[in-house]
């Protein structure tokens, strides 16, 4: 790609997640100039192109400033103008050691998974797990319940913010979770008790994932629509959450920041 | 991390197994349909040996079972036998091996061109695979009314103890009279010594094969282990055998000695532990293959290797050898097992398969992984899937931690 004079010289990182796609352009010295998010809908390669475009209106730019593209996430090979592709789970690590520059266990909720990402010193990964396949206990279990409970998604964090207590959903499974909430609302529980034991359910499938010590860093799509699940998980782990800056964009800042090193390193 | 284009090499001598495979399901179809020949169904690792000392044809459902998940049918007929009261939480290749009985469709018929597996004159197991076959065998005992013999071993063996083996001793002793009832032919102890002589040279030589794999580049996949390992597992005690793992051998000694791998530019060798994803396995075949990795080991393909039948007493052979396997040993042997086999094939990663319906064949459930990973330094992968069930599986979330792993060796290296 031609780079035009007056053009600034921009990285672009797309994160194409199962519920919202995510975009972000950094400058050469790793700068964010700007962000975009859009529901990932069901066409991927649409979504990438349109956030693209927004976000290169948003920086007051052209595609021609893009020098290098990195895309990430459960759609990352359709991004039809992608240099390269990462998983998910290294950008997140990239992005969140950028921002934190420090050992750290990272926690990412996201749309459909979960994934625990401990990062050494060095900023290299140590070592990764997923949830296993079933939604539980990730964003898609936060949408089944809201939508059991008739309310919309960005209710659940006032409710749960404004609840001293919580029933306990025990279930590993989101279609049982769903059979005890019945139970709850047949016994005249409020709603907002059972919105943060939803909540409590979340955090409950993230700790037995792995042992999340020293600084722990919460990111994704659901920590930052619900920053209550940060203070949850800082109770139940009796240590100070993190949470990153601007959450739902660490992979694709990741991402960027990996098209401007291999950029950098051609 | 640019994905490099895939890259199967095929291997030449699969042409021959082929053929040795359809010899094989011939000659079973064939029995099952005279008055002379008699078919005995084996467990994979059941007495073989002893069974075709007396002239038996040996069937092995569980080389069905993989063949229903290699081919994807299982998913469509697994539910047949759920609706018999058989769980889905049960071992999938009883499961679909029923479903296929139950539907009266089988895989066999395209591969190998036979209406579908051979009736049974009698149905042995042994208990070391898992506890699951006497009840997979015994449906069949009651659909056939035929004669159900089998072997109880021990689960979780420290160490394979004089009283152990002889108590299999014993349980072997103790099946002549019946396989002379089924059979019309007497025991004759030196025939069984030419069998288990057999099988053993067969299984020194697959060990040979599995061995070259230390090399590096590595001649050889644990994918191509899965599909070639098929003599060693239905054809053990059989000379033909023997001779398809010396060509095969060959083949891959003339690839160390160019210098060729099995994955181009191989930069990570892996270690597989459990179960193969049967209906993935092309896909897993030729994503690590696209990382330039190789999983150049593995539990399972190391399975088929029985030295302890070059003992004199024929008894005593067997009943090492199947007691030996790794499956029905304890933690702490598994353990050294695998130390020792990423030591020598000098891995970077172990993939862990976590198989749902396969708990006897999922060795991370009692934290060997976490165990492992401290005392070899080296990082794992926990994969959630199943042998056959891929309604038990997430390819996406499989593939993703595939990338993920061979992206932070990279890292490592870099």
């Amino acid at each position: 790609m031609n780079i035009e004079p007056n053009h600034p010289k921009l990285f672009c990182g797309v994160d194409v997640g199962a519920s919202a796609t995510k975009l972000v352009l950094v400058d050469q010295s790793g700068e964010v100039r700007s962000r975009t998010v859009r529901p990932s809908g069901v066409d991927y390669a649409l979504t990438a192109r349109t956030c693209l475009e927004r976000a290169l209106d948003k920086a007051g730019t052209d595609g021609a400033s893009i020098e290098r593209t990195v895309a990430t996430g459960y759609g990352r090979d359709n991004v039809g103008y992608a240099d390269d592709t990462l998983t998910e789970i290294h950008s997140h690590g990239l992005g969140c050691y950028h921002l934190i520059s420090q050992a750290m266990t990272i926690v990412d909720i996201g749309g459909q998974d979960n994934k625990v990402i401990r990062i050494g010193d060095d900023g290299r990964r140590l070592d990764f797990t997923l949830n296993r396949k079933c939604a539980a206990g990730t964003g898609a279990f936060l949408e089944e319940i809201a939508l059991r409970l008739g309310i919309d998604l960005d209710e659940l964090e006032g409710l749960a913010r404004a609840s001293p207590d919580a029933v306990r959903l025990s279930s590993f499974c989101t279609v049982f979770a769903k059979t005890e909430i019945l139970a709850h609302l047949r016994r005249g529980v409020p709603v907002s008790e059972i919105v943060r034991g939803a909540f409590q359910s979340v955090v409950s499938r993230v700790v037995e994932m792995s042992p999340l010590a020293g600084c722990v860093v919460m990111s994704g799509g659901v920590v930052a629509h619900n920053p209550v699940i940060a203070t949850i998980l800082s109770e139940h782990l009796g240590t100070p959450v993190e949470v990153a800056p601007h959450p739902q964009f660490t992979a694709a800042l990741g991402a960027a920041l990996a098209a401007s090193r291999s950029s950098l390193s051609r | 991390m640019g994905a490099r284009p895939d890259a199967i090499k095929k291997i030449t001598a699969t042409g021959a197994m082929r053929e040795l495979m359809a010899a094989h399901f011939a000659e079973l179809d064939e029995a099952s349909h005279g008055d002379t020949e008699k078919v005995a169904w084996c467990t994979s690792v059941g007495p073989a040996e002893l069974l075709r000392s007396f002239g038996f044809h040996v069937y092995f459902p569980e080389n069905h079972g993989a063949m229903l998940g290699a081919s994807r049918m299982a998913a469509d007929l697994i539910p047949a036998a759920n609706a018999l009261g058989y769980s889905p939480d049960i071992c999938s290749y009883l499961t679909s091996d029923i479903g296929s009985y139950v539907r009266k469709t089988t895989p066999l018929t395209r591969a190998f061109d036979v209406a579908g597996p051979p009736r049974p004159d009698i149905l042995v197991y042994n208990t070391n695979q898992c506890r699951d076959v006497q009840d997979w065998f015994s449906f069949y005992q009651r659909e056939f009314d035929v004669p159900l013999i089998g072997i109880s071993t021990p689960c979780s063996v420290g160490e394979v103890t004089r009283g152990i083996i002889d108590g299999i001793v014993g349980q072997l002793e103790a099946m002549v009279p019946v396989l002379e009832g089924v059979s019309g032919v007497g025991f004759d102890v030196d025939r069984l010594r030419e069998v288990t002589a057999s099988s053993y040279r067969c299984s020194t030589l697959w060990k040979a094969v599995l061995e070259a794999a230390r090399h590096r580049p590595s001649p050889f996949t644990f994918f191509d282990g899965t599909i070639h390992m098929g003599p060693a597992v239905v054809l053990r005690g059989d000379e033909r055998a023997e001779q398809y793992y010396e060509l095969l051998l060959a083949e891959l000694e003339q690839r160390i000695d160019h210098g060729v791998g099995a994955v181009e530019d191989e930069a990570h060798r892996l270690y597989w532990e459990g179960m193969p994803v049967w209906g993935a396995l092309r896909d897993h075949a030729e994503q690590f293959a696209s990382l330039r990795t190789c999983v150049v080991a593995s539990t399972y393909c190391n399975s088929w290797v029985f030295e302890a039948l070059g003992e004199e007493d024929p008894f005593t052979g067997m009943a090492l050898a199947y007691t030996e396997l790794f499956i029905v040993r304890s933690e702490e042997y598994k353990e050294r097992y695998i130390t020792s086999m990423c030591r020598d094939f000098d891995i970077d990663a172990i993939v862990y398969h976590d198989a749902k319906t396969c708990p006897n064949n999922s060795n991370n459930r009692y934290g060997m992984p976490a165990r492992l990973g401290a005392r070899l330094g080296i990082p794992h992968v926990v994969v959630n899937g199943d042998l056959n069930d891929l309604r038990l599986y997430s390819e996406e979330q499989t593939r993703t931690q595939f990338e993920a792993l061979i992206e932070q060796l990279a890292e490592h290296r870099s």
